[in-house]
């Protein structure tokens, strides 16, 4: 056993690390300072760069810049930084620039609470930018999942070309725990598909399920990036079928890899009629709770979602399958259990949400789950 | 190359726009340059000084209103070899004031270019930071309640290193526009001009009348003498180059036999400047010595010298779950301020737990065990307090021993550190 001590922020950093991420900049804010602090350790002696912005429509543009020239970057924030991200997201999302925004939760609504735990950015992240194309949105558990999950943000962005959000929380992201390295699972790594066609490039000419392959700004081929509606040309265009099929292609390049983005845990007790559903630290407790419950006689299932966006319609519905009710635990007064409900339509589906800065203890989910 | 102009998508300007003669000076000032088409790159925002990156066969970047500079300084950060340049209206230069102040101090070597026609031409006419307060505009009075803002006054403030105003109908402005790019810094160059869309309809503007407006305040004449210092990218590198060594995860074996290996919780109570955390870590590294699984949250205020000081500390032979603290093994009163934050813990503590309190902290009735010591009596100094409860604890091997505390110690911190705690921690034990 060889074991590290960390907190989920120095985590993502190192994640990011792993992933290759040469480029950060971001703005101060807590609960997700320490992960810019901690690029600001590991980025320079690696040749990378880390920026502090004079804001965080700063910081995302920054990032923005340096992307289209070929880094791999990463970006902190929580709550209130997204909101300020927002416009950014969009450009991002719609103009198909890879990026990784860790997310380190807290209590809002705005300001909120600065050192109070939330899952409150949940539907935020998906819907929080114009025109309703999705992103892709990872919910770590713990400080080990913060490492591994910022690794696989880093492999989707550049796959997909799009903003990929690490949905951490104060409580993970300032959290110190010990982990085994060597229990660590890293997917390869993977890079944004380069033009190697022998015909000029079009920088957004690209398969209808896919992102289109990607020229530095600054490298040899003229390249043309572009935050208003394009063609394939990047140029603006009104043609309602150009138009038409770039939109479409957005949700599609997604949606067609849906089986590759959806991570998660589970634990299917057979006999059990009960899924209890969970994502981020929330599943801990429910572990917990389920194992006390098993002790008492009353056992249950569990599923921990890892990819809350794009919502995981086919696993949700195969394995919820078998059991007759659903109860959904969240660490907000009821986000995700709306697309649970929308997705599992028809059956019967039970939630408890907490939203009063402490972690729900694993008593209030025996409760919940007891409570029919 | 005898023109970068892109012939596909010619300027599309209103006629006797100035914006038309400073894309066709832009163009001139790239020929004389002479840096390849694949090093040069156009950033823009939004408005008419936004379609600048279209009108030229060079890489090109165009975003949300604003916030050009932003995207130019990733763009130079990640590419110094780049010819960078920003076309920005005096709209774009309002919204993102606080990028344009930010790129005056880092002083990047970009060049941006201000396209101060002194209103919002494409929405309407509306007024914008440089419109004069006794313009007709399409914004009805609200202009007349505010004045005017000196676009080369603010950034030369700001530390701009090089600062220009010229007009764009004057005949030197390609050769303006190439000595601000070859400048190597950030340069700025404010062209004043006609929107002949808006504007000049409803106002007396000419290229006569801009002349007399520059003739009063004076272009500062591109390079600001008490602004020169190192470019931004170049003295980044150079700092970034003295960092230390990359930090690499500190990895800690198992050890040591746990005295007591089962589930712990432990709960430090102190104040600001009692090195809580740093003793809420020593119990963690000893923890993880003796093969436990570890967490800790602490919890002190936003200003850090002041007020409480708490550590949650959970040691498991189990992988753990929820990171709460649900019923407290050990805890630590330290400080008055601490018990404070926590005071509704204590009524409901188990009489397995172990409470242990210094003599001048007061605590809530509770049924744990609770045992006093007299750090103050003993010499140790109260910023030492957390550490000589541990050593309390090691030496009724609680929690951990005396190895796994040493081990600890010597984990964290440096010689000097670990000799100076040693000091206190043989005091007790």
């Amino acid at each position: 056993m060889a074991f590290v001590f960390m907190e989920g922020n120095e985590a993502v950093a190192r994640g990011a690390m792993a992933a290759g991420c040469n480029f950060f900049a971001g703005y101060p804010i807590t609960p997700a300072t320490t992960i810019f602090n901690n690029m600001l350790q590991m980025l320079p002696p690696k040749g990378g760069t880390c920026i502090q912005g004079e804001d965080e429509i700063a910081s995302m543009g920054y990032c923005i810049g340096a992307a289209m020239a070929g880094k791999k970057v990463l970006t902190a924030t929580s709550g209130p930084g997204i909101s300020l991200y927002s416009e950014h997201i969009s450009f991002a999302i719609g103009s198909e620039i890879p990026l990784v925004i860790a997310n380190v939760q807290r209590l809002g609504p705005s300001t909120g609470s600065a050192t109070r735990g939330a899952d409150s950015d949940i539907q935020f992240m998906r819907w929080g930018s114009t025109s309703g194309a999705p992103v892709i949105v990872l919910a770590p558990k713990d400080a080990k999942d913060c490492l591994e999950l910022t690794v696989h943000a880093f492999n989707f962005a550049e796959e997909f070309r799009c903003p990929v959000f690490i949905a951490s929380n104060k409580e993970i992201g300032m959290t110190k725990e010990s982990f085994d390295m060597d229990d660590l699972n890293l997917p390869p790594l993977v890079e944004r598909t380069p033009y190697t066609g022998s015909d000029p490039y079009v920088p957004f000419a690209a398969d209808p399920d896919k992102a289109p392959p990607f020229l530095p700004i600054g490298g040899k081929t003229l390249v043309r990036q572009t935050s208003s509606t394009h063609g394939p040309d990047g140029y603006i265009t009104i043609d309602p079928q150009i138009i038409a099929d770039m939109q479409q292609r957005l949700h599609t390049k997604l949606n067609a890899a849906m089986d590759r983005i959806t991570l998660y845990e589970e634990n299917m007790v057979p006999d059990t009629d009960t899924l209890v559903i969970s994502y981020g630290l929330t599943s801990r407790a429910v572990t917990d709770a389920a194992a006390a419950l098993a002790e008492r006689g009353r056992p249950v299932s569990t599923l921990s979602l890892k990819t809350l966006w794009p919502v995981p319609e086919s696993l949700l519905l195969e394995k919820a399958a078998p059991f007759k009710r659903i109860v959904v635990i969240e660490m907000n007064l009821g986000q995700y259990v709306n697309e649970i409900k929308r997705v599992l339509c028809g059956k019967k589906v039970d939630f408890y949400g907490q939203m009063n800065g402490i972690l729900i203890p694993p008593a209030k989910i025996m409760e919940a789950i007891e409570n029919e | 190359m005898n023109s970068f102009l892109n012939t596909s998508r010619p300027p599309v300007f209103c006629p006797g726009c100035t914006h038309d003669r400073i894309t066709k000076s832009l163009d001139a000032a790239l020929v004389k340059l002479g840096i390849p088409d694949n090093k040069t790159v156009i950033v823009t925002d939004i408005g008419c000084s936004g379609l600048f990156d279209t009108f030229f066969n060079v890489h090109a970047l165009h975003g949300v209103h604003g916030r050009a500079l932003t995207y130019a300084a990733g763009l130079k950060l990640a590419d110094p070899s780049l010819n960078v340049i920003v076309t920005m209206g005096d709209g774009g230069m309002g919204i993102g004031g606080a990028h344009v102040l930010a790129a005056c101090r880092k002083n990047l070597d970009m060049t941006l270019i201000i396209l101060n026609n002194f209103n919002f031409g494409m929405t309407g006419g509306q007024y914008s930071a440089t419109t004069p307060s006794d313009a007709q505009v399409g914004s009805e009075f609200l202009n007349q309640a505010e004045i005017p803002m000196d676009i080369c006054g603010v950034v030369e403030s700001a530390g701009a290193t090089y600062v220009s105003r010229i007009s764009g109908h004057d005949d030197g402005l390609s050769d303006e526009l190439v000595s601000a790019m070859q400048y190597k810094g950030f340069a700025v160059v404010e062209t004043l001009g006609l929107c002949t869309g808006r504007y000049t309809k409803r106002n007396q503007l000419t290229p006569k009348v801009i002349d007399q407006m520059i003739e009063q305040r004076p272009s500062p004449g591109g390079m600001i003498a008490r602004n020169q210092r190192p470019e931004y990218g170049e003295r980044y590198r150079q700092l970034a180059k003295e960092k230390g060594k990359f930090p690499e995860p500190f990895v800690v074996k198992k050890q040591f036999d746990m005295p007591d290996a089962r589930r712990h919780e432990v709960v430090i109570l102190g104040s600001a400047g009692m090195r809580i955390v740093t003793a809420g870590d020593m119990v963690c590294f000893a923890g993880i010595s003796g093969g436990l699984n570890v967490s800790i949250k602490n919890d002190y205020n936003i200003t850090v010298l002041r007020g409480q000081s708490v550590s949650e500390i959970l040691l498991s032979p189990d992988t753990i779950g929820y990171t709460g603290i649900e019923s407290p093994t050990v805890v630590l009163a330290l400080s008055d301020e601490g018990v404070a934050r926590r005071q509704k813990i204590f009524a409901g503590l188990s009489s397995d737990t172990y409470v242990l309190k210094e003599a001048s902290v007061a605590i809530p009735d509770t049924p744990a065990q609770v045992e006093e010591i007299d750090f103050k009596a003993m010499k140790i100094k109260k910023t030492d307090w957390a550490l000589a409860s541990l050593a309390v604890l090691a030496s009724q091997k609680r929690v951990l021993n005396k190895d796994m505390l040493v081990f600890a110690l010597k984990s964290r911190f440096n010689e000097k550190v670990f000799n100076l705690s040693m000091e206190t921690v043989e005091k007790i034990l």
